[in-house]
């Protein structure tokens, strides 16, 4: 299991192809990523802040709750803060499992979770100014699905 | 205790964290003395629907107790992901 939480970029690919690598007893890898979305093309960056401390922490819980119940073989959640630009990773996910159900469902499970639980706070900087994005009613919605 | 502000919260108080003197019972109780301090307190829990409260690293509720607390932490709605 892996949690980190960093303001350095981190690339995909590197971390998928690490990831699980030398299990033998996993059917399937299923991934998320996150981007940093223009979604007007007036994003100029997006500024990340978070509680040190308690993200981890967070996550952790998040993280345990998914691999035990998914049985999952591994799970890695990588978060960024700071200020990043547009088509920049945010974050990313991975679970691995047996079956693809299970690492399908974790890797939701994880992504609805982390998006409310995590204490994240995404500030988008345009030209007008800058806006705190809020959070959405259909976010914490998501979680009664769990 | 050590008091943590974020995102907006942060910004209206306008500093990051401070450490408050307090014998405040309550979540609720230490907002209601904060807000009688300044404007800039009055303005951050103005809505306190529109905020969240960590207690030693923990989500929790306006009404949970202080006693043996020793970090408070406002902030608006989490967005991560």
């Amino acid at each position: 299991m892996g949690v980190r939480v960093q303001a350095e970029p981190f690339d995909v690919g590197t971390e998928l192809n690490a990831f699980a690598k030398d299990r033998t007893d996993i059917g399937a890898v299923v991934s998320f990523t996150g981007v940093v979305r223009d979604t007007d093309g007036d994003l100029s960056e997006m500024q990340i802040e978070h509680y040190p401390g308690m993200t981890e922490r967070a996550i952790g819980k998040i993280v345990d709750q998914a691999v035990k119940r998914w049985a999952l073989a591994d799970a890695l959640v990588i978060h960024r803060y700071g200020t990043l630009k547009p088509g920049a990773p945010i974050m990313m996910v991975a679970t691995a499992a047996a079956h693809r159900a299970a690492a399908f469902e974790a890797a939701d499970f994880l992504m609805d979770y982390l998006k409310s639980r995590a204490p994240f706070w995404k500030k988008e900087i345009t030209s007008i100014g800058a806006d705190w994005v809020a959070a959405k009613d259909e976010d914490e919605d998501a979680l009664n699905r769990w | 205790m050590n008091v943590m502000y974020f995102a907006w919260v942060r910004e209206r108080i306008g500093i990051p964290q401070e450490t408050v003197e307090t014998q405040a019972a309550t979540v609720n109780d230490l907002i209601a003395e904060l807000r009688a301090r300044e404007d800039r307190y009055e303005a951050a829990f103005a809505d306190i629907s529109a905020l969240r409260v960590a207690l030693d690293q923990e989500l929790s509720d306006f009404d949970a107790p202080l006693a043996g607390v020793r970090e408070v932490a406002f902030f608006p709605p989490m967005t991560g992901g």
